[in-house]
């Protein structure tokens, strides 16, 4: 605003300073006028209220809760003592839940990793238009649709210590003789192979990040594709007058734009595959000897299966952090993008 | 546009404005919450008087049937309806944490193995009706079990435990008899398994036979987890000793695969006539059995069964109950200890047990005598499971840290590790942090 030039009297000023009080009383006494309802910061915190209501019984009470129990001797049916951290260094102390640490930054880091770069594959092949290609998008999300308690059941057939039908593949292969002309690419090989899938520490943990990259990549593929239709077609025209091939045009034009979904996804997937639980409880139980424990397993054994329930919830905490820092470096993420 | 003149703007509208709806709606919703939380639940026309079970989904699927059919009976001359609902052993746990925190669920738990030890906060007294089911004739490891703190947290219904069951046919072929010693069982193990069918014995998380074999297996070769003051004793001679002998069985003897398995695999990978033998209740035996009187499947006529082999220390088997306990949250305790009574009267319990064919033993001896032991030889052995039955705390209380390590997997995994080539050091030096960690 233009500051005035003109210089007033200090009676004047009184006046003035009457006359805004006067008006900002009338504006008041109309205000209390106005029906409790038709105010809207009254109204505003109505509308939030029944949002408020859900996230403080289902989120806040329980998260407060579980941070309470971790810092009790809390027992099933026993409301424990405050023993302030003594549950976290139980829980240090225990090899067991050190591998638990390791594993589920293991399974996070490698599974994430997966389901990223195979999801853009996916996603930029179901960008491309050819026949059938709705109908292959859809079908493309079924893993992610079908309850994964129910396809987990279905991969531990299929990696049945004893029936398994991939060492079946194998054997069938195995003993195959291959042959062009009389020449012999592949003798019968004897013996048969058994691979123990869910028996060997590696394979395990191997295993349940394979049908956990199964199970993701839809989703990552779909959020993908949804980004990459958003790119308009003319910078990639004016990408190839410029002379750019594929390879350039993805890194210049394609992930830069939709570098924000990208995040997003990849965070939100972080979040669900670190705490991921019923795939490992359905398929291993966190065995062979622990070596596919994850935090959720971990804390379900000890709180849920022990009795624990202080030491369960001490070990569901120790999730929190990590997750806390990715949140908060998502929220910045975005904040700078949008004031970009 | 300044925000006052927007709301003087407003124009009075006709019928429900969206305000009103609001007013309205939150005004109901009030009412309907204030009248649940006032009177805790559904009106009284709504309900009907039902006690709910929750017990494990068995392995011999027709005792599921006749404790649905008993539970029915008992309903009718109760006057309540009755509702069985069987699931999962392994989740049993999890169930049961649930409803004591929660203070509802099942009005009747059966608990597994030591179960009322780590509920007993949310368990009623049954010390009179432990009294009415035989008092001091119940076996004392199914006793131990139920006993917490001078009070009975619950009425053990019937015991189980495992035994060898075996192919005598491969047996014959590798000239071998029933082993009854680990020296044995290793002659015999490494010849079957030459011959393509080795021992199965799972090591993986599961609840009845990986610590059914890997407790009585230590505990023959004289050690134990703890001493008799459950002060941790797991660094021992005879410790180093069982895994010297595991590594060597479990290479010449055993079906590698068994470290994933849980206690189902066995049953399959036996009956898929991969394996020879393996440690089991008796469900792998009934599957062939069922065609026994039509004589269809010749495969049941080779299976025997042999008990655990002796150690230095002796034989020993893990004897362990399913526990009937009343939660202190229902509301039909009354009908509840009716309902134990009703299915630890003798002509019930006779049914259950028959039906059971040697599956289950009686919580009291006189169910020892029993003629159905005579009916089938193959089923004997099971009838001797007690002479030689521990709990999982055993030597030392069977009390709730027995139980964290039994749920931690804590011998298992010792054995399991030393199968994938550890050495007896590192996972003894590993077991015992663990053990001290949880004994304190």
């Amino acid at each position: 605003m233009k500051r005035s030039s003109v210089s007033i009297t200090d009676t004047e000023a009184a006046d003035r300073s009457q006359g805004a009080e006067a008006r900002l009383r009338q504006l008041a006494s109309r205000k209390s006028r106005v029906p409790l309802l038709e105010r809207e910061h009254v109204l505003g915190y109505l509308l939030l209220a029944p949002a408020l209501f859900l996230i403080i019984v289902f989120m806040a009470y329980p998260f407060g809760l579980g941070i309470w129990f971790s810092l009790t001797s809390k027992f099933v049916g026993d409301p424990g003592e405050f023993i302030g951290l003594e549950n976290f260094f139980k829980n240090f102390r225990s090899q067991i839940f050190r591998q638990a640490a390791w594993n589920t930054v293991f399974f996070t880091t490698m599974a994430t990793i997966f389901k990223t770069i195979l999801g853009m594959w996916l996603a930029l092949i179901l960008n491309r238009k050819f026949r059938f290609s709705r109908f292959t998008r859809a079908a493309v999300l079924l893993p992610f649709i079908v309850p994964t308690v129910l396809s987990t059941l279905a991969w531990l057939w299929m990696f049945d210590a004893t029936f398994s039908v991939f060492n079946w593949v194998i054997n069938w292969f195995w003993q195959l003789d291959i042959s062009v002309f009389d020449v012999v690419i592949k003798p019968a090989w004897r013996g048969r192979v058994r691979i123990n899938w869910l028996g060997d520490p590696a394979l395990a943990m191997f295993s349940i990040i394979l049908v956990n990259i199964w199970r993701g990549v839809p989703f990552f593929a779909i959020s993908f594709l949804a980004g990459l239709q958003t790119v308009p077609q003319d910078l990639y025209d004016a990408g190839s007058i410029d002379g750019a091939n594929g390879w350039q045009r993805f890194w210049g034009i394609t992930l830069p734009m939709i570098k924000p979904i990208v995040v997003v996804v990849v965070v939100f997937s972080i979040v669900v595959t670190f705490a991921d639980f019923q795939l490992v409880y359905a398929l291993t139980r966190g065995g062979p000897h622990n070596s596919t424990h994850l935090f959720a397993t971990l804390a379900f054994q000890l709180g849920m299966q022990s009795g624990n329930l202080g030491e369960g919830a001490a070990v569901a905490l120790f999730m929190l952090p990590f997750l806390a820092i990715l949140i908060l470096w998502q929220l910045l993420y975005l904040r700078k993008e949008e004031g970009a | 546009m300044d925000k006052h003149t927007t709301e003087e703007n407003i124009m009075p509208q006709q019928g429900l404005t969206r305000r009103d709806f609001i007013k309205t709606s939150t005004g109901v919703a009030l009412a309907a919450g204030t009248g649940l939380s006032l009177f805790g639940q559904a009106p009284a026309f709504a309900q009907a008087r039902e006690l709910h079970i929750l017990e494990w989904s068995s392995f011999v699927k027709p005792a599921d049937v006749e404790t649905d059919r008993q539970a029915a009976e008992f309903g009718k001359q109760e006057g309540i309806k009755v509702r069985v609902e069987h699931i999962n052993a392994n989740d049993l746990n999890a169930r049961a944490t649930a409803a004591v925190e929660s203070g509802a669920g099942p009005d009747l738990i059966r608990l597994l193995s030591n179960g009322p030890h780590l509920y007993a906060k949310g368990l009623i007294d049954h010390g009179e009706l432990i009294q009415e089911v035989g008092g001091e004739d119940i076996y004392p490891a199914l006793r131990d079990a139920v006993h917490v703190d001078g009070v009975y947290r619950g009425v053990p219904y019937f015991s189980g435990g495992g035994a060898y069951v075996y192919r005598r046919d491969i047996f014959d072929e590798a000239g071998a008899a029933a082993p009854q010693t680990w020296d044995d069982f290793m002659t015999v193990g490494t010849k079957v398994k030459e011959l393509g069918y080795p021992i199965g014995q799972s090591l993986g998380h599961s609840f009845g036979d990986p610590p059914g074999f890997c407790y009585t297996f230590l505990w023959s070769f004289g050690g134990s987890l703890t001493d008799e003051n459950g002060k941790v004793s797991i660094d021992s001679q005879a410790t180093r000793d069982s895994i010297a002998y595991l590594k060597e069985f479990w290479v010449k003897a055993c079906d590698e695969g068994g470290l994933a398995w849980d206690d189902t695999s066995n049953n399959r990978a036996f009956l898929g006539g991969t394996i020879s033998c393996t440690l089991n209740g008796a469900s792998i035996y009934f599957i062939p059995k069922r065609n026994w009187t039509e004589k269809k499947d010749p495969f049941v006529w080779t299976l025997f069964h042999f008990l655990s082999p002796e150690g230095r220390a002796g034989r020993f088997h893990t004897f362990t109950g399913q526990n009937s306990c009343i939660m202190t949250y229902s509301k039909v305790q009354s009908a509840a200890k009716n309902y134990i009574r009703f299915i630890h009267k003798d002509e019930n319990f006779e049914k259950f047990f028959v039906i059971n064919n040697g599956y289950v033993k009686g919580v009291v001896p006189k169910w020892d005598k029993h003629p159905l032991w005579s009916w089938d030889p193959a089923l004997t052995p099971y009838r001797d499971l007690a002479n030689y039955g521990k709990h999982y705390g055993y030597p030392g209380p069977y009390d709730r840290h027995a139980s964290e390590a039994w749920s931690k997997y804590i011998l298992v995994d010792l054995y399991a590790r030393a199968a994938k080539g550890e050495s007896a050091d590192s996972v003894i030096k590993w077991a015992e942090s663990e053990l001290k960690n949880i004994y304190g």
